[in-house]
């Protein structure tokens, strides 16, 4: 099927389309890990968001559903150099083109990725509109500047949608700790590294009240990634007078949007990077430790946190080594701690995984510290 | 983390000659590795003996040994310079060999001498497979089934309890010498004999069969704090059952999901710390079950590989250089990504293109070979090619190998499908071609599939093209814009398109240009596009946006030698570097082109700017037009740009130096007879034939016996000395495979004649020789296949200056700018010119490290207009006082059927050298070097017929009387047997099988004697002059405390 990307200063680039007959729009960012599409396109973070993928060939192994980021296809579509018909992996249940079509979304391939990643490299993020269906450059235009007032699609987004994962895991009655869990539009992955540290995660949506987490009593609070400006956010819900309530009372621990609520919640500001940071390799530098130790991290943000103003509060655990941007914080007394990049990975290198545990170490202490009180 | 401060002088331990298996990679890291260290202002001492590497100049180590890599003569060079520390991890097997032989041995303790890099232990654990397997299967990560086994009963009780197919493996061997597959009892005992004679240690490995299987690679790196990151992964589109040197390969990897890729990385760093990898590059292999996706460790290398430097130029990440840093003491994140400037080398590359590496093999200099590829390797070197697409970098990888051939292309066989089911069960270098007859014939990727166990992605890439190649077909004269450029972005070469569309080259030039469809060039720059690079380092290919920067310097483009071959190595890497240096010390901008990702020519630091592309002429001439240079360089990369002249010089571009119509001219045996007779020079008689009729009539007239050859042809090929007029015949009816547009060339051959090669360099009014040289062997055997002696020994004064004479007549009246070799004979007390080469020779290194004129350089320097006499050509009094010796290296061993015979064509892979005050230990290094035993007492056997015996005896008795037998095979009547017994039990010393040129078999047990002692290091001389140089060379043995 011929297809047709539209970009906001007018640039028309001609390819292909694989999936459903589709016309989407959305912010254009690219990414540059050379696995793991399946995991980018259902992480819910990227919804809004058409992905460019820069790896050459994308679709080789098809689609697994095992390694889903969440029930469905959250990029509004996506955009490769080519595409493969045929998986060749022993996990693979479809295609990649049969899976979008089943999504009824599309992908945008033929075309040279490269110029697209340097274009918004250079420019900044681009919003863009792809059709399979209409060729008209004015009419596309039309409605990609209607779009655009549409396109900050965050957690809100996904509830309208009615995509609720809210407090519904029961299988994990018996670990030891309970986590509640804020879910923006949570990673599966998150869940599962969780899971597998003895954590009962208990999902709760954007707007939840300080009541409804108290009520389950949990060992720790955590806060998780999702779409969108943090900033609209918080400006959509009153989810930052919730942690302001919840911040000081339990352990916490933020991935991403999470952690950039938790600056946010303090007071600092966020900030939107030229093209942000959507890859799998990623270097950043534990500062919180006395050897030259670099992590390759998995990063998917368009928003950093600045903390410059509130040093007095934050030590800075993370500074992104390429650009010094800011990666990772703990609050100098509470037990509250955020990355601004994904340990869990999915995909990518599990260097990070570590900090996981140290968010479980927060809830034992403090459960310590309890029972120091109450023996007291 | 600070450098290491206690250390100051840091020893680099070579990998020596060229063979199958240790390619230049090696020069490549070595070379980078040097230049490191002396950035961050430590000494280097370094030791090598291949004097055809940039890393042996003196401008890369601070000092330099030319010396043999044995554990004698490291030792003594560490007395001699007490270096503090030594970096084993640069020299391949080789050099990781002798570090663990010095540690274990105890000099690195006497001498205290540290090891950076990697220590002993780590060695041992990685190389020791069970160790290795216990401590992988420790960590909870699967391996092979099976085991070491030191005896033959343990071999057969193991195979028991595994299951057929097994493999069979020789431990410690470059490339898997003296291994291989056994389908069943009888095949496993033929291969275990085999492999516990290769084995260097008393052991051999058993293990179960993993054939089929994917099989993946990870170059990884890890410093001292610990920071591990993978630099790529390669997935081989061979599976398992292939040695990853003869596999094509393709990076990054295409069939793996994140969960998988991760686990292998994450084993990878699990494995690397828990085994003690200190700091450095290194690489870890893995196959995969592509049924169940069980995953199994199969080996890791602690150290620099072929394969770490094909991915530092597949993804612009300098893998040695880094490991050099790290080794002193640096972590990643404190050295600089140098392609960024704005990020640190503590990043994992990511790109955005596609890069196929396939392997060149030349099975036919070793006729016997059946061509049959297992896991022993057999290819002698690699092009890699890149692109946007997986389709793009195979089709253009294909042509990379300089072997006519123009993208993917079919056997050119009308099989049926019963012959194609059995050839893709075999894997040979031509599996490709078959597969693309067996998509002709309708075979399906599923069928493919299971006859051949390549991946299904891979074949539906290739099923693509077919398609690609259909439409094409079908539209004939009426090609579309679309078609055409989709064709382009497919990797199809302008020759394909207009073979497939019936139309003519020019035709389908023109339609590009018409289309305005231009070739675009993308930047290697580590992040696929997500920073802004700035390396200087290109590739082809078709799309919207070309990355190319061109600058308005006056540029000079140096044309590469493209993959190694036999006839065409490293040597000729040397001469582009040098011409590299010589035109940016005169202000240029020098702009190389190559396709050999082992070479250090590809290394961008090398250059100003670098395209890895084909030496073909469309990939080049896209480039010369982008580019617009002053210049094109093509004398100094061997035959690949001389064949490139004429469509370069045709499209208008400056050839700088000996231009096109002088090569004509000296390639051209009528042209050139003529100068000869015009400047009386003597010469072989000859004539030449365009069939086996015509090549009658000239042996006739110019007498038996003569040296048959075909024209424009490297290192021999093709060529024979034939006695008769039915050994005439045969050599047209069977030997002569090339094509019949191009005549046969007849010479007289001149029995018994010493040869001489001379390297000059012609400024057009004067020449300038550094050296004559002079070969050991006797005319007859091909100049790269005879040792050859700086100064020449034997030559007369009167001699001397004839040649000197010679030279310049043939240089001034060819033109000549730039270098030029010409060889010459010493028949009957008369000099004659046998050839002359108006380019860049084999020999150039040697001359050059041997007379400390930097020959490729100055050569560069004339093409760019500077005269003789404005260059250092004062050769120092050191050089002239002592004597020179290249000596030949062959990989015989790794072609066991063949009869290890010396003749014209040349088969040798790679080259020492060794230099001395003393004839006579110059002559017992360079054997040794070359790998050869030498004894302290034993038997020469001689094979030949006892009409010559007496010849041969003279010399071994005049020099060899002590301590030593000679003895005649057909005289004695030795069993087969008890030969072999005393060659592997170094009682027989040297064997002498007087020359043959004959095209029919050798004698049967003469071949076999042969090819046994080949295996066992022992010399097989072929000639007088040889049996008397190792003769004393064994006497100096014998001599020496």
């Amino acid at each position: 099927m011929q297809a047709i990307l539209l970009l906001e200063d007018g640039t028309v680039v001609h390819g292909q389309s694989l999936g459903a007959t589709c016309e989407v729009s959305g912010e254009i960012v690219f990414n540059t890990a050379m696995t793991g599409y399946e995991e980018v396109i259902s992480d819910p973070s990227y919804l809004g968001q058409i992905v460019v993928f820069t790896t050459s060939h994308i679709g080789n192994t098809g689609i697994n559903y095992q390694d889903l980021e969440s029930s469905h296809m959250h990029a509004e579509a996506m955009i490769c150099k080519e595409i493969s018909q045929i998986p060749d992996n022993y996990r693979a249940k479809v295609s990649l083109d049969e899976y979008l079509k089943k999504q009824n979304k599309c992908a945008l391939f033929g075309i040279d990725t490269r110029f697209l990643t340097q274009k918004i490299r250079n420019e900044g993020c681009l919003k863009g509109i792809i059709s399979n269906i209409d060729f008209d450059i004015k009419s596309l235009t039309k409605k990609l500047d209607s779009s655009k007032a549409l396109n900050h699609k965050n957690a809100v987004e996904i509830y309208k949608n009615n995509n609720v994962k809210s407090i519904k895991n029961t299988s994990n009655k018996n670990k030891k700790y309970k986590v509640a869990v804020f879910d923006f539009g949570i990673k599966q992955g998150i869940l599962n590294s969780l899971v597998a540290l003895n954590c009962d995660p208990i999902l709760f949506p954007y707007d939840c009240s300080a009541e409804d987490i108290k009520a389950i009593q949990p060992d720790g609070l955590f806060f998780s990634n999702g779409p969108g400006d943090p900033a609209q956010l918080a400006n959509d819900s009153k989810i930052l007078s919730v942690m302001q309530e919840l911040l000081p009372l339990f352990p916490s621990f933020g991935i991403c949007l999470g952690h950039q609520l938790i600056g946010l919640a303090f007071g600092a500001k966020t900030k939107k990077l030229n093209f942000g940071h959507h890859a799998i390799n990623h270097p950043v530098k534990i500062l919180d430790r006395s050897e030259s130790k670099v992590l390759m991290t998995s990063q998917n943000h368009n928003y950093i946190l600045d903390i410059s103003e509130f040093e007095d509060i934050f030590n800075v655990t993370h500074v992104h080594l390429n650009d010094g941007t800011l990666a990772g914080i703990r609050h100098k007394n509470l037990p509250v701690f955020s990355v601004q990049f994904h340990p869990e990975a999915n995909p990518g290198p599990r260097d990070a995984e570590y900090i996981f545990k140290e968010f479980i170490n927060d809830m034992n202490k403090n459960r310590n510290k309890n029972k120091d009180v109450i023996n007291a | 983390m600070p450098k290491l401060i206690d250390i100051k002088k840091i020893l680099i331990i070579g990998s020596g000659p060229i063979q199958i298996g240790q390619g230049c990679e090696f020069d490549y890291s070595g070379t980078q590795a040097c230049l490191a260290l002396r950035d961050e202002g430590y000494e280097v001492v370094l030791i090598n003996s291949n004097p055809a590497t940039i890393m042996t100049d003196k401008e890369t180590a601070d000092k330099v040994y030319i010396e043999p890599l044995t554990h004698e003569f490291i030792c003594k060079i560490i007395e001699l310079e007490r270096p503090d520390a030594i970096l084993p991890t640069m020299g391949g097997q080789v050099g990781l060999n002798l570090f663990m032989e010095l540690h274990k041995k105890g000099d690195l303790e006497k001498y205290k001498v540290k090891a950076i890099g990697v220590k002993a232990e780590t060695v041992d654990k990685a190389e020791d497979r069970r160790e290795f397997k216990s401590l992988v299967t420790s960590l909870g990560y699967d391996v092979v089934r099976g085991d070491l086994v030191s005896t033959k009963e343990q071999a057969r009780k193991l195979a028991q309890e595994l299951s057929y197919p097994l493999i069979i493996r020789a431990s410690f061997t470059l490339g898997g010498t003296g291994g291989g597959i056994a389908f069943d009892e009888n095949e496993f005992e033929k291969l275990v004999d085999a492999a516990f004679s290769a084995s260097e240690h008393a052991e051999i490995s058993i293990e179960e069969s993993i054939i089929g299987w994917k099989e993946y690679e990870l170059e990884v790196m890890r410093d001292r704090a610990g920071n591990f990151v993978v630099i790529c992964g390669i997935e081989n589109v061979n599976p398992m059952g292939v040695h990853t040197g003869d596999s094509v390969t393709v990076a990054p990897c295409m069939t793996l999901t994140d969960k998988e890729y991760q686990k292998l990385r994450e084993c990878s760093k699990v494995i690397f710390k828990e085994i003690g990898m200190e700091t450095g590059g290194a690489n870890i292999q893995f196959a995969i079950n592509p049924d169940n996706g069980r995953t199994v460790v199969i080996e890791m290398n602690p150290r620099v590989s072929r394969s770490s430097a094909l991915v530092s130029k597949a993804t612009g990440y300098p893998i040695a250089r880094i490991s050099a840093k790290l080794a002193i003491g640096l972590t990643l994140d404190e050295i600089k990504n140098e392609i960024t400037n704005v990020t640190s080398a503590a990043f994992e590359p990511t790109i955005d293109y596609v890069v196929v590496k396939i392997p060149r093999w030349d099975f036919d200099k070793y006729n016997d070979v059946d061509g049959k590829l297992g896991i022993q390797m057999k290819s002698v070197g690699e092009g890699l090619a890149f692109g946007r697409s997986f389709k793009d970098a195979f089709q253009k990888a294909w042509r990379s190998l300089e072997k006519n051939i123009d993208g993917w292309q079919n056997s050119k066989n009308k099989f049926s499908v019963n012959e194609l089911e059995n050839l893709l069960q075999t894997p040979t270098p031509a599996l490709f071609s078959y597969i693309k007859d067996a998509f002709y014939l309708g075979f399906s990727i599923d069928k493919i599939y299971e006859l051949t166990g390549i991946g299904k992605w891979f074949l539906y890439q290739l099923q693509e093209l077919i398609h690609e190649e259909n439409i094409l077909t079908q539209s004939n004269s009426e090609i579309s814009r679309s078609i055409l450029f989709q064709a382009k972005k497919d990797g199809f070469s302008n020759k394909q398109i207009a073979n497939l569309t019936k139309n003519s080259i020019l035709k389908i030039e023109n339609l590009l240009k018409e289309f305005s469809i231009k070739p675009t060039f993308k930047m290697v720059d580590t992040c696929a596009g997500e920073f802004e690079a700035q390396t200087p380092y290109y590739f082809k290919t078709y799309e919207e946006q070309n990355d190319n920067r061109i600058s308005n310097n006056k540029k000079i483009v140096i044309l590469g030698s493209g993959p190694n071959r036999i006839g065409q190595g490293v040597e000729f890497d040397y001469s582009c570097v040098h011409a590299v240096k010589a035109v940016q010390e005169l202000g240029y901008e020098a702009i190389l082109i190559n396709s050999n990702p082992e070479t250090v020519s590809t290394d961008f630091y090398i250059s100003d700017k670098l395209y890895m592309e084909p030496l073909v002429e469309e990939d080049i001439l896209d480039i010369l037009t982008e580019e617009n240079p002053y210049g094109v360089f093509i004398q100094f990369g061997g035959q690949s740009p001389l064949k490139l002249a004429k469509a370069i010089e045709q499209k208008g571009f400056r050839i700088l130096g000996t231009s096109y119509s002088a090569i004509e001219l000296a390639e051209d045996r009528n042209l050139f007879g003529k100068i000869l007779t015009k400047l009386s020079i003597k010469a072989p008689a000859f004539g030449t034939a365009m069939c086996a009729e015509d090549a009658i009539g000239v042996a006739n007239r110019i007498n038996y016996p003569v040296l048959v050859r075909p024209s424009f042809v490297l290192g021999g090929k093709g060529m024979a000395v034939v006695f008769n007029e039915s050994e005439l015949l045969s050599y047209f009816k069977n030997a002569l495979k090339i094509d019949s547009s191009k005549p046969v060339l007849i010479d007289k051959y001149l029995e018994n004649a010493i040869e001489f090669d001379v390297d000059l360099i012609c400024d057009g009014e004067n020449i300038f020789i550094p050296a004559i040289m002079e070969h050991i062997e006797e005319a007859g055997i091909h100049s790269g296949d005879s040792s050859c002696v700086i100064p020449s020994y034997s030559l007369s004064q009167n001699n001397i200056d004839k040649i000197n004479i010679i030279s310049k007549m043939l240089a001034l009246e060819l033109k000549t700018i730039g270098l030029m070799n010409i060889q010459f004979a010493l028949y009957q007390n008369e000099i004659y010119v046998l050839e002359v080469n108006p380019r860049s020779s084999r020999s150039v290194p040697f001359v050059s490290k041997a007379t400390e004129i930097p020959m490729a350089k100055n050569a560069a320097f004339v093409c760019l207009g500077k005269k003789i006499n404005e260059l250092n050509t004062n050769i120092p009094q050191h050089c002239l006082n002592k004597f020179n010796i290249k000596v030949p290296v062959f990989p015989f061993q790794k072609f066991p059927d063949f009869t290890p015979v010396l003749g014209p064509e040349m088969r040798s892979i790679g080259e020492v050298m060794s230099s001395s005050h003393d004839f006579n230990e110059m002559l017992y290094k360079g054997y040794l070097s070359a790998g050869l035993k030498l004894n302290k007492s034993g038997i020469v056997l001689y094979l030949g017929d006892e009409s010559k015996i007496e010849n041969y005896f003279n010399i071994f008795h005049s020099i060899l009387k002590d301590n030593f037998d000679f003895i005649s095979y057909s005289k004695f009547k030795f069993k087969l047997e008890e030969i072999k017994y005393k060659i592997k039990n170094q009682e027989i010393i040297m064997i002498i099988s007087p020359l043959n040129f004959r095209i029919s078999d050798n004698n049967c047990e003469v071949s076999e004697i042969s090819k046994y002692a080949i295996q066992y290091k022992i010399p097989v001389l072929s000639t007088l002059r040889s049996v008397k140089a190792f003769s004393i060379a064994t006497l100096y043995n014998t001599m020496r405390s």
